[in-house]
């Protein structure tokens, strides 16, 4: 069984004020398996985060429905993780504190908490920053924050949405490298948006191509690259071949897109 | 090659330049300033006969009428009456609003119940209910806290439920995520983002707390600032009746004070705001 299966879900959203609907993301089928790291791919706008927000449970399918672990999506819930593009560490809470902020939903004590923070903020290089509150941090260690944020849950499943996209290059590169290592240690089943080609291709098994909007999958690249990875994989033959494969079909999008909003 | 300058850079950067910082120092000194200026002026035109004293009593009549109230007529018993009706009515009227304002600022259908009569109910002036509350509560302290009641419960609920509606949609959807139901979404994502902004209308609405406890004072009261103030009118003592306008502004000031100290402490991670 697939840990996630998105099964012909679309999205329509109502237009402004009786003009005529959008269509964000056409009816469409993906099955993701357990452990499975797929990253999604396409221009911006192509509907990305809403196919990715449907199924966290933020958002509501016009058509279809996804099924997780069996189970029908209604409502986001902690089995699902969530990382956003956009900062959404709690300002109020101290570093340790906005790890421990999903746990203490559910209800673990507070010793507990502090060990799995603990564990967390090890795991993501920000031991010795527990005390620090988000506006004292720089972007990568926000983000970095709101990964073990996402993990103190232990969710089966992350969802990514471009989470890297605010970041420097350098910064970037570091934070690939670590989200992969901590896949490579947990093998959560990750969904993986963005639109680097680069990125995808280092961090995922699978690369979907969406089309410009209305989104569609317009092609699927696996990419047979060992784990775990090093950085320097980047500049192999093999990984460039991939690289090419998608640049082409990513291409066509953009154009069309660009054609588009003309 | 020149150099650009530096943003922030302490040389170069005039304190006449929007939002460029001042030392603390700096700050307090210019404020004593004022009140300086304040009352070299307040002497000037006294002393200097531009003003007749049964107008307007000079600084030194003005505390020696100030050192009398208190040494002779045990005002200290007025002020302390007069901060417990602004205090006890506060904290009732908070006390009510703030949850209110919370439920409305969650919850839509219970904004659409309450929110139209709110805005509606905010614009009657609290003053204008004394008379009424004298017909029917007399002169005592209930309608003293009464009066303080009216005028600051609806603004309250009004404000809390505009900054509580206004909690970032995205934190809200990442604690969704991480398993939080409604109850946790209320108090730990809605309250905790909006607590900066309640301390700051708490604060405010305390102000205004204080003119309708004096204006019911001066109607119809045996104790308190304002009752002082209209015996006094009597005497024609301007002496006191100024003595016990400035005390107030200086308790505001004293509370003013608590409350900035209270939010650094409570809200430490907004440091440097
Ligand atoms: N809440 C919304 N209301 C109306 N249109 C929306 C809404 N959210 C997204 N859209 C539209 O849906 C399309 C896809 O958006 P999005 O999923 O954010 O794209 P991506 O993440 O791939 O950049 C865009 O054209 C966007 O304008
Ligand atoms: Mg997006």
């Amino acid at each position: 069984m697939a840990a996630v299966s998105i099964e012909g879900v679309g999205r329509e959203f109502p237009g402004l004020r009786g003009g005529k609907p959008t269509r964000a993301v056409e009816p469409l089928d993906l099955a993701v398996a357990d452990t499975d790291f797929v990253a999604i791919l396409g221009p911006s706008g192509c509907g990305k985060s809403t196919l990715l927000r449907i199924v966290a449970g933020l958002d509501q399918a016009t058509e279809g429905r996804v099924l997780v672990g069996g189970r029908e999506v209604t409502r986001p819930g902690a089995d699902r993780g969530m990382v956003f593009q956009s900062y959404t560490l709690f300002p109020w809470l101290t570093v340790r504190e906005n790890i421990g902020f999903g746990p203490r939903e559910r209800g673990v004590p507070e010793a507990e908490r502090r060990r799995i923070a603990d564990r967390l903020m090890q795991q993501v290089g920000l031991t010795g920053f527990a005390d620090h509150y988000p506006r004292m941090l720089s972007g990568g260690m926000q983000q970095r924050t709101a990964l073990a944020r996402a993990l103190a849950n232990d969710p089966a499943i992350l969802l990514l949405d471009e989470p890297f996209g605010a970041l420097d290059h350098q910064t970037r590169a570091l934070m690939q490298e670590l989200l992969l290592q901590v896949w490579e240690a947990d093998r959560k089943t990750v969904l993986f948006v963005t639109h680097d080609i680069e990125e995808a291709v280092f961090m995922a098994n699978r690369v979907l191509v969406m089309t410009a909007r209305p989104g569609r999958i317009k092609k699927e690249v696996a990419v047979p690259l060992p784990h775990p990875r090093h950085w320097r994989m980047k500049t192999t033959p093999e990984f460039a071949a991939i690289e090419e494969e998608l640049t082409e079909a990513i291409r066509e999008e953009s154009l069309r897109a660009a054609a588009m909003n003309v | 090659m020149s150099r650009a300058p530096v943003p922030g850079h302490r040389q170069g950067r005039s304190p006449f330049e929007p939002l460029v910082a001042i030392t603390p120092r700096a700050r307090v000194a210019l404020g004593v300033a004022f009140f300086v200026c304040f009352f070299a002026l307040w002497g000037g035109v006294t002393w200097g006969g531009l003003v007749k004293p049964l107008f307007l009593a000079d600084p030194a009549r003005t505390f020696a009428a100030g050192w009398r109230l208190f040494a002779e007529f045990g005002f200290i018993g007025d002020v302390a009456i007069t901060v417990s009706r602004v205090v006890g009515g506060f904290v009732i009227a908070a006390a009510v609003a703030v949850p209110l304002g919370i439920a409305m600022g969650a919850f839509k259908p219970v904004e659409a119940f309450f929110e139209p009569f709110v805005s509606f109910a905010r614009y009657l002036p609290a003053s204008a209910f004394i008379p009424l509350l004298i017909l029917w509560l007399g002169v005592d302290e209930a309608q003293k806290l009464a009066v303080i009641f009216i005028g600051a419960f609806f603004q309250i609920v009004l404000m809390i439920a505009v900054m509580i509606g206004e909690t970032r949609r995205d934190l809200v959807e990442a604690a969704y995520t991480l398993g939080a139901g409604s109850r946790g979404i209320v108090l730990r994502v809605m309250l905790p983002y909006a607590a900066p902004q309640i301390a700051e209308t708490l604060r405010l609405v305390l102000g205004w707390a204080w003119t309708y406890v004096i204006v019911a004072e001066l109607i119809g009261a045996d104790s308190g600032i304002g009752h002082m103030i209209m015996d006094s009118q009597r005497f024609l003592d301007t002496g006191q009746m100024i003595f016990g306008i400035f005390l107030i502004g200086a308790i505001g000031l004293v509370t003013d004070l608590g409350f900035r100290a209270a939010n650094r402490l409570l809200f430490p991670w907004q440091l440097g705001r």
